[in-house]
């Protein structure tokens, strides 16, 4: 049973003001676009390495949740320490499920057409969404309170202490993969294989003992999502991840794709977009204006916000 | 093949001789059979884009979808003015079914237009997460339009599809696609998927072979759709989704890009499995994903690609 | 007087000597024992027959067939696995008791995948290939409505199950409803927030995918405006959405006297959760679509207080429905009856019911019975099946009290 979530004491509904209802969407958006920022990561990551869409990346991030949900069983409820355990606990499944994945199914693939290994990813998203369905049940169930959480208000503005941790272990995440990828050995090999696969070999990288790392960051990334996401909105089942893979999918484009701060960035706008829509009229239209921000992108600014534009030589 | 208008003009006569036979089947396996035909129509009007053209598109349920509503809403709204209380007779109301399949299909065929114009810099995995995004916002256009029933649908759309139309329109397309794939003309199609920039450089014009490709393959997609509405009776936003789009393009991968019988028969075979693992239904989409990935592994030029030598993809 | 058994034992010494004989004698072991065959059968028929008398009432003779078809796989899977749960509890109990018309009853189901478009192959399959007397399904009521057509064709009976959209029983005179329609619903909140609650001015909140949120939005939206009552704010969703802090902080400042949510559960808790948190503290109502155990899971304090309607509860105290959630948690491992489980259980002994009055099992004449039933004492409530092929049943307002739904009061439009 979830006992948190009560009205704080001191708010004020009376003081809402539109500059308040403003800072209020805001900061729903913001909370949204930190999530999606955390699963855009895992996709630009792939992307940049190894030049494909990882369909299957919102299923590593579902089974994170689940992760999450029965493993809490098992951890003293709102205390942060359980919380950690939890979230460290669903980062290492994933990573492992993600790296699992990659030697399976993509690795055999590599050197084929990228169509070839699109079709196998969107095969094992739809094995990992079935199978979830069959054995954890379709019913959506409680994510439990792994974390202390509480209601902070400021005037008629409210947050709630799940966004915060959103916000960040988002933002700590983002950091920790910029100084992998820029300040060690590994991250070095991660961006001398993205830039050219066969020189980096011929320096000595051993690929695909990077490709795997890269799978398990960045499904370590998107369990770390998954628990941050059932946190805010408890109720989990095995297609949960379908829209919010699609729309970090659009946020890595926005940003730019191969670009970790351009997915932060992407992630971050599209959260903020998407909830002001949503509290208009046209709230109907959002997934529609998702879709219409990538198309837009892909047009006139194909290398999104941060991206750089590569020529194809021929 | 020499002389293909024949073969049109005995593939219609042999759907007009099973159609008249059809009483005599059981009507579910007449039901297997007209699905079938519909997904062979999808599949190959998909072929022409992704297959010979190399344009990877995953949105092709949204022009089905297109065809469904505007065939629905013409039989719906139009047919009663049109055909009066009683219904017509049957001739009536055939004439009346073609040319809402016809509109259907006028309509897709537009809409490919609309989105093949502003995918044509788009390459690879790009085109196809656009043509996906058209497609859910056709399908989110669909949801939120009152007049066409919004998210409950269409539905007591008459069942004018009878197994002569459906096979009737599969031969077309068939006819339609291969003739067209084949002919001096049609030869800018496969340059255009092999090397767009050596077509460009012997002076041929990619932008029309890649637009004339949409639209063709959104045309049939459409009339597929209005054969579906008239068939299911009912049809509703949610059922052209993403994930229709994908069963389409595993039938067009697993036939073999650019392989029009193996197209044909992976839509065979992927419309009767389903039905066959019917008795482990809970397992039934379990076992389809672990096949997809497995022929990717295992064959990915297709599993009815009977061509020598490594096949193009 | 020689017992029965040294009768028997003699026999079969005699028996087992005449086949040493013909071993020894190289005789065929069958052709011996086929010149004792028929005493023997018999000696032993008359051994056994006395120990058979106690399941005399087990039903024999060709099953009736019974289908069913809804989502088992697919997005929808919940209600669909949940149905088919409280229709085989119920054709478990009735083949125990001895079945229809001294027939056992058989379960065909087909499951749709939450897809458009399966139910109609799976309802010609259960006809035509299965042949079954009768259809139960769908949930939804698109997927009802795509089936219907073909069942009134075929001229066998359908009862849908949870579809409340008025447009299912009007294909034909051989569909039914086992629930009652969203115009009946939006009644009874509309009539219960202006009466009860005493609200002026409310907050609609509609699922646009969901057709029956958005036919029980448009009732309840007509229904208390008729009343003199004001929509202050009309927000959307979609169902599968998790995050509802937008719609609600648009509404928040508008100050509605009453919420209501006509979508599912899921939704439901958590916008009760997100309004709380966001310091809305008014009531919310909702419908039947709220009927689940985890509205308290999810929604926990955020739902005190809420009502919704429904036809009945599990929490009710009454005997049969204490009784039947007792059977249903032992049959299923614990798992707590929801709505739709009730309302499949309850369309089989309402087809059962018909049956036995009609005396056959199929054809126009159980269609008949089926329309008159009347006052059928189901789980559900006490249904009648009315006029329009819609069951009549009433509705009742429950509230989450200490983290259980309980009966708040009774509402007839």
């Amino acid at each position: 049973m979830r006992a948190h979530h009560l009205p704080p004491e001191s708010l004020n509904p009376q003081l809402s003001t539109p500059l308040s209802e403003f800072l209020q969407q805001l900061l729903n958006g913001l909370s949204l676009g930190a999530i999606y920022a955390l699963i855009a990561l895992g996709y630009t990551m792939v992307y940049g390495v190894l030049r494909f869409i990882n369909f299957a990346h919102s299923d590593v991030f579902m089974v994170g949740s689940f992760i999450g949900y029965y493993l809490g069983k098992h951890v003293p409820e709102s205390t942060v320490w359980g919380g950690l355990v939890i979230l460290l606990a669903a980062m290492l499944g994933c990573a492992l499920l993600g790296m699992i994945i990659e030697r399976l199914a993509y690795r055999p693939l590599r050197g084929a057409a990228t169509l070839n290994v699109l079709i196998t990813a969107i095969g094992v998203s739809l094995l990992l969404e079935y199978s979830g369905q069959v054995f954890f049940g379709a019913t959506p169930r409680t994510f439990p309170a792994v974390f202390p959480s509480a209601n902070y208000s400021f005037g008629s503005l409210v947050i709630s202490s799940n966004q915060i941790l959103v916000i960040v272990v988002a933002a700590l995440l983002m950091v920790a993969l910029q100084l992998i990828v820029y300040r060690t050995k590994i991250g070095t090999a991660m961006r001398a294989v993205s830039l050219n696969p066969k020189a980096a070999q011929l320096v000595g990288v051993n690929n695909d003992v990077v490709i795997s790392f890269t799978f398990g960051l960045g499904s370590a990334l998107a369990g770390a999502g998954g628990i941050l996401y059932a946190l805010n909105y408890p109720s989990i089942d095995p297609l949960m991840g379908v829209m919010p893979g699609l729309k970090a999918f659009v946020a890595a484009v926005l940003g730019g794709i191969g670009n970790i701060p351009g997915a932060a960035l992407g992630g971050l706008l599209l959260g903020t977009v998407e909830t002001f829509v949503n509290g208009s009229q046209w709230s109907t239209y959002k997934d529609a204006i998702a879709f219409a921000i990538l198309i837009i992108i892909l047009l006139f600014r194909p290398a999104g916000l941060l991206g750089k534009f590569t020529v194809e030589k021929v | 093949m020499p002389k293909p208008h024949l073969y049109l003009l005995a593939a219609l006569l042999a759907a007009l001789g099973i159609s008249h036979f059809s009483d005599r089947i059981d009507p579910y396996h007449l039901d297997v059979l007209t699905g079938i035909g519909i997904n062979i129509i999808l599949a190959v009007s998909l072929n022409l884009v992704n297959g010979y053209t190399g344009q990877f598109s995953l949105g092709h349920a949204g022009f089905m979808s297109v065809g469904a509503y505007l065939a629905a809403a013409v039989s719906l709204f139009l047919g009663p003015k049109l055909l009066g209380a009683e219904g017509g007779t049957a001739l009536q109301q055939g004439g009346m079914f073609l040319a809402a399949l016809v509109a259907g299909g006028l309509g897709a065929a537009f809409a490919g237009l609309v989105v093949g114009v502003p995918s044509l810099r788009l390459k690879g995995d790009y085109l196809a997460l656009v043509t996906l995004g058209f497609g859910e916002i056709i399908r989110v256009i669909f949801q939120n339009v009152e007049f066409l029933g919004g998210a409950l649908g269409l539905n007591g759309i008459p069942a004018y599809t009878t197994i002569f139309w459906v096979l009737a329109f599969v031969a077309l397309s068939v006819f339609v696609v291969s003739c067209l794939v084949n002919s001096t003309y049609g030869r800018g199609f496969l340059a255009t998927h092999d090397d767009e920039i050596a077509s460009e450089a012997v002076g041929l014009n990619t932008t029309h072979y890649k637009i004339v490709a949409f639209v063709i393959g959104a045309f049939f997609a459409g009339t597929a759709g209005g054969l579906y509405g008239h068939f299911k009776m009912t049809i509703t936003p949610t059922g052209f989704d993403f994930t229709k789009s994908v069963e389409i393009v595993v039938m067009v991968i697993m036939g073999g890009m650019g392989n029009t019988l193996g197209v044909v028969l992976a839509a065979i075979l992927l419309t009767l499995l389903p039905e066959l693992l019917r008795p482990i239904a809970e397992y039934r989409m379990i076992i389809y994903s672990l096949l997809l990935i497995i022929l990717m592994l295992v064959r990915p030029q297709g599993l009815f690609n009977f061509k020598l030598g490594k096949a193009k993809t | 007087m020689i017992s029965l058994p040294s009768f028997v034992g003699a026999r079969l010494v005699r028996a087992l000597l005449v086949i040493a004989r013909s071993a020894a004698t190289r005789q065929s072991l069958y052709s011996a024992a086929a010149r004792f065959a028929p005493r023997f059968l018999l000696l032993s028929l008359s051994v056994l027959l006395p120990h058979s008398a106690s399941a005399a009432s087990a039903p024999s003779g060709d099953p009736i067939k019974l289908g069913h078809y809804g989502s088992l796989t697919g997005k929808d899977a919940a209600f669909g696995v949940a149905t088919r749960k409280g229709v085989l509890l119920a054709i478990e109990e009735i083949n125990a008791k001895g079945g229809v018309l001294g027939r056992p009853l058989a379960y065909l189901v087909e499951d749709i995948q939450s897809k458009q478009g399966e139910s109609a192959t799976a309802v010609k399959k259960l006809i035509s290939r299965d042949k079954v007397v009768a259809v139960i399904g769908a949930n939804a009521s698109a997927n009802s409505l795509e089936a219907a057509p073909i069942c009134q064709n075929s001229k066998i009976p359908m009862m849908a199950i949870s579809s409340t959209n008025p447009r299912v029983t009007e294909v034909g005179d051989y569909i039914f409803r086992i629930c009652f329609i969203d115009p009946f619903q939006g009644a009874v909140l509309s009539k219960f927030a202006a009466t009860t609650l005493k609200a002026k001015r409310i907050a609609l909140l509609t699922a646009v995918n969901s057709p029956y949120s958005v036919g029980l939005s448009d009732v309840l939206r007509q229904d208390f405006t008729a009343r003199g009552g004001e929509i202050v704010a009309a927000q959307k969703y979609n169902e599968g959405e998790k995050d509802f802090r937008a719609q609600l902080t648009a509404i928040r400042p508008l100050k509605p006297d009453v919420i209501a949510v006509t979508g599912f559960y899921a939704e439901a808790a958590l916008i009760c959760l997100q309004a709380r948190a966001l310091g809305i503290d008014v009531p919310f109502i909702g419908g039947d679509g709220w009927e689940a155990p985890q509205l308290i899971e999810l929604g926990g304090k955020a739902v005190e207080g809420t009502y919704y309607s429904t036809y009945f509860s599990a929490e009710n105290d009454a005997p049969e429905v204490r009784a039947y959630t007792q059977r249903y948690l032992t049959r299923w491992n614990n798992e707590v009856p929801e709505g739709v489980s009730a309302l499949g259980y309850d369309a089989v002994y309402l087809i059962a019911a018909a049956m036995t009055k009609a005396g056959t099992t199929a054809g126009p004449k159980l269609r008949d019975a089926i329309a008159a039933t009347k006052n059928f004492p189901g789980v559900t409530g006490n249904t009648t099946i009315d006029a329009k092929r819609n069951s009549a049943k009433a509705a009742v307002m429950l509230t989450v009290k200490n983290g259980r739904s309980v009966f708040f009061e009774s509402v007839t439009p």
